[in-house]
C-alpha cells in the first residue's frame, strides 16, 4: 500500500470518528445535518399494494430511541420535505411531491412541475395535494384523495444494518476478518425509530419514464426508470 | 358584625351575580350570534381558530410563501455515508445537485481503493479494487455512483433494489431489500460477487451478516410499522 493513500485513509478514519459521522443509509451522514430536523435518514420507492402507484417513503431524523425520544420528535415547519421525480433523463427534476408541516397536520403539493429547480425551492399553494393529520406514537392516521394517500409521524426503522461493526471493518480495526458471521452479527437500527413521510401516488401523474440510466454505462435491457431523490430544504 | 363575615357575605353576592349573569335559559341563541371569525376562539360552525366553516378557509389562513434551500440530499443508499470519507466532502455532497457531481467522481474512487488498501495491509498482501459483478472497472462504478446517484424507479416493472431469483436491479428500492450487501458485494465481490466472502481465508466484506430480523414487510399503507414503543 502506498504510503499517501494510508495517511489519507487514517485522515479519513480520523475525520470520521470524530465527527460521529459513520452511519448509514443516510443516517447521521454529514457534520451540518446530523441530529437536526433535516437529516435525511432513508428513500424508499416502490410499487404499491396497487400496482398501478409508486409509492415513496422519505425518513428523517432517525435513529430515535423509543419512548420520550419519539414522542417528542417533531417535523419543523420551516423544513420542506421534497421528492425530486426526474421523467426525461436529465437528473433534473421534472415533478415534486412536497410535505411540510403547520401546526399538526402535514400538507402535500405535487406532483407538480417546480418554478424553480436546483438548490432553492418555493411552494406554489395551487398544487394542494391532500393533507393528513400527523399521527402520534399509538395511532396510525391515514389520508386519501384524488388517488393518492398520505401519512407523516413516527415508523419503526425498516433499514437493517450491522452499524457498529461496519465503523470498525471502515477504519481498519475489524482487519482482516472483516464484518461477522450471521448470528453474531448484530442490527444496530432493530430497536429503533425515525419520522416518516410517506405518499403513494398513482403512475399516470409522474409522466413517461425514460430510458434506464444504466444504459448510459452499457448495461442494456433494464426497464424504463424515473430518477428520484429526496431533499430537505430550510426556509430562509 | 365581624368584618370578616361582611367579607364573605360581600364575595357570596359578587359570586352570585356572576353565575346569574352567565346563565343562559332565555333560549335565544346569544351564545351563536357571539361566534365571530375572528375572536380567537373555535366556535360556531369552524373547522380551526376562525376558519372553516362560515369563515375562511383554514387552509387559506396558512403561509407557505419563501423560498427554502438544500440541506440534505439522498438518493440511492449509503452514498454519501459509504464514499464521501470526510465530514467536509459530505456536507458539500449534501448541498450539491445530482446533475453537478463530476469532481466526486475521484473522491469516491480513492475511498474505494483506500478501503481494499486496509485489507491490503492487513493481509500483506497488494489489493485493489476488482471490476464487480455488473462489469464495472474502479472509474465507471464510482462515475455511476458520484454522478447518477438517484433511485431508479420502474412505473411498469417490478421495484426492487436488486432480487437475486430474478437478477432483476436498480428499478426500485423496497424496505426488505438488504441494501448493504448488494452495496457491499458491488464494492468487495468483484467480478463473481463473492471475491471477500469470508470463505477460503479472505475478510468477509460482501455481507454485514445481518437481515430484517422480526420486521414485517407485508404491512398495508403506509407500509412501515408502528414505532417500537
Amino acid at each position: 500500500m502506498k504510503k499517501t493513500k494510508f495517511y489519507g485513509l487514517l485522515a479519513v478514519v480520523a475525520l470520521g470518528v470524530f465527527s460521529v459521522v459513520l452511519i448509514a443509509a443516510d443516517h447521521i451522514d454529514s457534520p451540518a445535518v446530523a441530529g437536526t430536523a433535516v437529516d435525511i435518514a432513508d428513500l424508499y420507492a416502490f410499487e404499491g399494494s396497487n400496482p398501478d402507484n409508486t409509492v415513496f417513503i422519505a425518513t428523517i431524523q432517525g435513529p430515535l430511541t423509543p419512548g420520550a425520544v419519539t414522542e417528542n420528535a417533531i417535523f419543523d415547519e420551516n423544513v420542506l420535505i421534497e421528492f425530486n421525480i426526474d421523467n426525461t433523463g436529465d437528473f433534473v427534476e421534472d415533478l415534486v411531491i412536497q410535505a411540510i408541516r403547520r401546526d399538526s397536520v402535514m400538507y402535500f403539493f405535487g406532483p407538480y412541475a417546480p418554478a424553480e429547480v436546483g438548490m432553492n425551492s418555493t411552494i406554489n399553494r395551487d398544487n394542494l395535494a391532500g393533507q393528513v393529520e400527523i399521527s402520534g406514537i399509538d395511532e396510525t392516521i391515514t389520508s386519501n384523495n384524488n388517488g393518492m394517500s398520505f401519512y407523516a409521524g413516527p415508523r419503526r426503522d425498516a433499514f437493517y444494518f450491522d452499524f457498529n461493526q461496519f465503523n470498525l471493518v471502515v477504519s481498519g480495526a475489524a482487519a482482516p476478518e472483516g464484518f461477522l458471521p450471521s448470528g453474531q452479527a448484530s442490527d444496530f437500527f432493530v430497536g429503533l425509530n425515525v419520522m416518516a413521510v410517506v405518499v403513494e401516488v398513482p403512475n399516470s401523474m409522474l409522466g413517461t419514464a425514460p430510458a434506464h440510466v444504466a444504459g448510459a454505462v452499457g448495461i442494456n435491457g433494464l426497464p424504463d426508470a424515473y430518477n428520484v431523490w429526496v431533499t430537505t430544504k430550510r426556509k430562509q | 358584625m365581624k368584618i370578616q363575615n361582611i367579607k364573605y357575605i360581600a364575595l357570596s353576592l359578587c359570586l352570585g351575580l356572576l353565575f346569574t349573569q352567565c346563565k343562559d335559559d332565555d333560549d335565544n341563541g346569544n351564545v351563536i350570534e357571539q361566534a365571530s371569525c375572528d375572536d380567537g376562539i373555535m366556535n360556531g360552525d369552524e373547522e380551526g381558530v376562525d376558519c372553516g366553516g362560515s369563515c375562511v378557509s383554514c387552509f387559506d389562513l396558512l403561509d407557505f410563501s419563501g423560498t427554502y434551500r438544500q440541506e440534505d440530499i439522498m438518493g440511492r443508499p449509503g452514498i454519501n455515508t459509504v464514499f464521501s470519507g470526510s465530514g467536509t466532502v459530505k456536507d458539500m455532497f449534501n448541498t450539491s445537485l445530482v446533475s453537478d457531481r463530476a469532481s466526486f467522481q475521484p473522491i469516491f474512487q480513492n475511498t474505494l481503493e483506500a478501503y481494499h488498501d486496509v485489507y491490503g495491509d492487513a493481509l500483506g498482501v497488494s489489493l485493489d479494487y476488482e471490476a464487480n459483478i455488473l462489469g464495472l472497472d474502479a472509474a465507471t462504478f464510482t462515475t455511476v455512483l458520484a454522478q447518477f446517484d438517484a433511485l431508479q424507479v420502474a412505473p411498469n416493472a417490478q421495484t426492487t433494489y436488486f432480487d437475486p431469483n430474478t437478477g432483476l436491479a436498480l428499478t426500485g428500492r423496497t424496505l426488505a431489500d438488504d441494501v448493504i450487501d448488494i452495496s457491499l458485494i458491488l464494492m468487495f465481490g468483484g467480478n463473481d460477487g463473492a471475491r471477500f466472502d469470508g470463505n477460503n481465508g479472505t475478510p468477509q466484506l460482501t455481507s454485514d451478516g445481518v437481515g430484517p430480523g422480526d420486521r414485517d414487510f407485508t404491512l398495508p399503507f403506509p407500509y412501515l410499522e408502528s414505532p417500537v414503543q
